[in-house]
C-alpha cells in the first residue's frame, strides 16, 4: 500500500490520520499494551482540570443500541499530577500529544492554557467547552456563541506556543456553524467535532434514570450520522478551517466518510472500549479504502463530498 | 453455562483475573465487552468462563457454536494476593462468584495453606462449584437462602464459626456486593484479613473509561474513586467503603465541593 496517510491540523503535522478521542484512552498509557502509541496521529488526553476531580457517582455507563451513555464527570488527577505523570510518560514515549483541557469557568481555562503553553511535549490543545457531564448547562460553553468565544479568547491570550488550539464543539445546538464561526473569530486554529449528545436511559424496574448523574453523553456509531452532518455543515461554511472529526467511527470506511465531509484527521473514541486496537486498525483500513478507490493520499479526499 | 475457548495466546492466569469478551459479532449493536472472572485456564491452550444468559450480550454468547471465533482480551485485572506463609484461609463465594475459586483453592494449597470453603446461593440450583471445591479444600459448607441445600441462611451466618474453628487468617471472597460487604465485616470482626473480588459494571475493562469506579481507601489513607478493572477487581475488604459504593464520599480525592460538579 502506497497511500500517503499523513495529514495536518493547522501547524501540527500528523504521521497518521487516527488519533484517540478525549476521554476514551485516558492519557495513552493503558493502550500501550495493544499497540505502539507513538505511531498514532496523536493521543488526545482525557480532559484535564486544575484540581483533582472524583467524577460522578456510579452507575456511570449504560449501553444503548450501537452506542453508550456515559456520565463520568471528568474524573482526573488535576493538572499538577498530569504534568508529572501523564505528560511525562507521553514525552518519554515520543507520543504526539494533544492535551484536552476543561474548566469550571473561563478563568480556569485560561490558567490551564497558561501552564500548558510553557511546558514541553504539548503538540496541541483541545479546549473542551462541550462536556455535557457538568452540574450546570451554563458550563457547556459550546452551547452559546458568546461563552464559547469568551473561553477561546482567554485561552488564546495566554497561549504562546505554535501548537494549534482546537475548540471541541457540541452537536446539541441550534446552529453549529454559528458556534464554529464564533470560535474562529476568537482565534482557534481548528475545531474538534463532535462531543457526545446529552441523553438519558430510564431503569423502568426502579422507575428512575439509570445513570448516577441522571443524564449522560451519548456516543458510539449511533451518533455517527450526526457527526458527519455537523462536519459537512462547518466545512461548507468554513472550508479552510482544519477539522478533527469524531463521533462513532468504527471502521476505515466510517473514517473515510468523515474525511470526505471535511475532516483532516479523526479521533477514535467509544469503539476503543470494545476494541483497544481500533485506532491502529482503522488507520490501516482507511488506507485500504482509499487505495481501493484509486486515491493516492488522504489529503486529496478532505472535503471531497462537497464537490460532487 | 460453561464456555471453553481454545486460546493459543493466553498467558498464565491467576485466580481473580478476568476476561473481557466481545459480544454480538462484528458490526453488531453491542459495543462493550462483557467481563467474566476466569474459571480455568492453561497457558497457551485454553480459557474457561462461566456465565448465565441474563442479558442480550450473554444470550448472544449462549447461541455461539463449537468452532465459532470469539474475541477475548485476557487475563485482565489484579488477581488475589496469595499469602507467603502456609496460613489457614477461607474461601467464600456467592453463586457464580465461585467461578475463580477452584483455581484459588489450588493456588493456596500449593502454598501449604489450609483451605475451608463457604459457598452460598439463593437456592440449590444457583450454587456453583460445590463438588469441584470439595476436591481441593479441607471443608466445604453450603448455605442457601431457602434451605434447599446445606444450611438455611447466608454465607455470613456461618463464616464467623469457620474462621474461629480453623483459626483462619485470610478470607477470600467473590460474589454480589452486599455479600462482599458482609464478608468483609465478619472477617474484620473476627481478626481475619479479607480480599474481595468486586462486581462493577465496566465499559472497557482496561482502565481507560473510568466507568467501573468505587471508593477505596489507599495506603495513604485517602479515598479515591478506584477503577475495579485495573486497580481491582480484587480489593482489600477493609479498604472498600462499602456503605459509599455508588456514591462519591464527600472526603474522596477530588470530590465535588458544595454545588456539585
Amino acid at each position: 500500500m502506497n497511500i500517503d496517510l499523513t495529514t495536518s491540523l493547522g501547524s501540527l503535522q500528523l504521521s497518521a490520520p487516527t488519533l484517540t478521542a478525549s476521554g476514551c484512552a485516558a492519557a495513552g498509557k493503558e493502550l500501550a499494551q495493544f499497540g505502539d502509541v507513538s505511531t498514532l496521529g496523536a493521543v488526545v488526553t482525557k480532559s484535564i482540570m486544575m484540581a483533582p476531580r472524583s467524577g460522578r457517582a456510579t452507575p456511570r455507563m449504560a449501553e444503548t443500541p450501537s452506542g453508550m451513555l456515559n456520565s463520568i464527570g471528568l474524573q482526573g488527577p488535576g493538572i499538577e499530577s498530569f504534568l508529572e505523570n501523564d505528560l511525562a510518560w507521553l514525552r518519554a514515549n515520543n507520543v504526539t500529544t494533544i492535551v484536552s483541557i476543561a474548566g469550571n469557568n473561563v478563568d480556569e481555562f485560561g490558567e490551564l492554557a497558561r501552564i500548558l503553553s510553557k511546558v514541553e511535549g504539548v503538540d496541541g490543545l483541545e479546549v473542551n467547552i462541550s462536556c455535557p457531564n457538568v452540574e450546570s448547562r451554563g458550563q457547556v460553553f459550546a452551547c452559546n456563541p458568546y461563552s464559547a468565544a469568551q473561553v477561546i479568547e482567554t485561552v488564546r491570550s495566554v497561549w504562546h506556543s505554535d501548537a494549534p488550539v482546537l475548540a471541541k464543539l457540541s452537536p446539541d445546538v441550534t446552529d453549529i456553524v454559528e458556534i464554529a464561526q464564533s470560535v474562529v473569530e476568537a482565534g482557534v486554529d481548528g475545531v474538534s467535532m463532535i462531543n457526545t449528545l446529552l441523553g438519558m436511559v430510564i431503569d423502568v424496574d426502579h422507575m428512575k434514570p439509570m445513570l448516577g448523574g441522571r443524564t449522560g453523553g451519548l456516543s458510539g456509531p449511533a451518533i455517527r450520522p450526526v457527526a458527519v452532518r455537523a462536519i459537512y455543515q462547518v466545512h461548507a461554511a468554513l472550508p479552510h478551517l482544519p477539522i478533527l472529526g469524531m463521533g462513532g467511527i468504527r471502521t476505515g470506511h466510517d473514517a473515510l466518510e468523515f474525511i470526505a465531509a471535511g475532516a483532516s484527521a479523526v479521533s477514535i473514541g467509544t469503539v476503543v472500549f470494545g476494541d483497544p486496537g481500533a485506532p491502529w486498525r482503522i488507520a490501516n483500513e482507511l488506507g485500504q479504502e482509499l487505495e481501493s478507490r484509486g486515491y493516492n493520499s488522504l489529503s486529496e479526499v478532505v472535503g471531497l463530498a462537497h464537490h460532487n | 453455562m460453561h464456555l471453553v475457548l481454545d486460546a493459543p495466546e493466553i498467558d498464565e492466569v491467576a485466580s481473580g483475573h478476568f476476561a473481557a469478551v466481545a459480544v454480538g459479532g462484528i458490526g453488531g449493536g453491542m459495543l462493550l465487552r462483557r467481563a467474566f472472572s476466569i474459571h480455568k485456564s492453561t497457558p497457551g491452550e485454553s480459557l474457561e468462563i462461566i456465565f448465565a444468559p441474563h442479558g442480550q450480550g450473554t444470550q448472544w454468547l449462549a447461541t455461539q457454536n463449537a468452532g465459532d471465533v470469539i474475541d477475548v482480551i485476557a487475563p485482565l485485572g489484579k488477581p488475589f494476593v496469595l499469602p507467603r506463609q502456609p496460613i489457614s484461609c477461607v474461601i467464600v463465594a456467592g453463586g457464580y462468584g465461585a467461578a475463580p475459586m477452584e483455581l484459588l483453592a489450588r493456588e493456596l494449597r500449593g502454598r501449604g495453606c489450609r483451605v475451608d470453603v463457604v459457598l452460598g446461593a439463593a437456592t440449590q440450583e444457583k450454587l456453583f462449584g460445590v463438588l469441584d471445591l470439595k476436591g481441593v479444600s479441607d471443608s466445604v459448607i453450603v448455605t442457601t437462602d431457602d434451605g434447599t441445600s446445606g444450611v438455611r441462611g447466608r454465607v455470613t451466618d456461618v463464616l464467623a464459626d469457620v474462621i474461629t474453628k480453623n483459626n483462619s487468617q485470610a478470607v477470600y471472597a467473590c460474589g454480589p456486593m452486599p455479600m462482599l460487604q458482609a464478608v468483609a465485616k465478619v472477617s474484620q470482626d473476627n481478626g481475619a484479613f479479607s480480599q474481595c473480588a468486586v462486581e462493577e459494571s465496566m465499559a472497557c475493562g482496561i482502565g481507560v473509561c473510568m466507568t467501573c469506579v468505587l471508593p477505596v481507601i489507599g495506603d495513604d489513607g485517602v479515598t479515591r474513586m478506584s477503577r475495579s478493572c485495573v486497580d481491582g477487581p480484587v480489593f482489600r475488604g477493609d479498604r472498600v467503603r462499602w456503605d459509599d459504593v455508588h456514591t462519591v464520599p464527600s472526603d474522596a480525592f477530588g470530590a465535588p465541593r458544595p454545588g456539585g460538579h
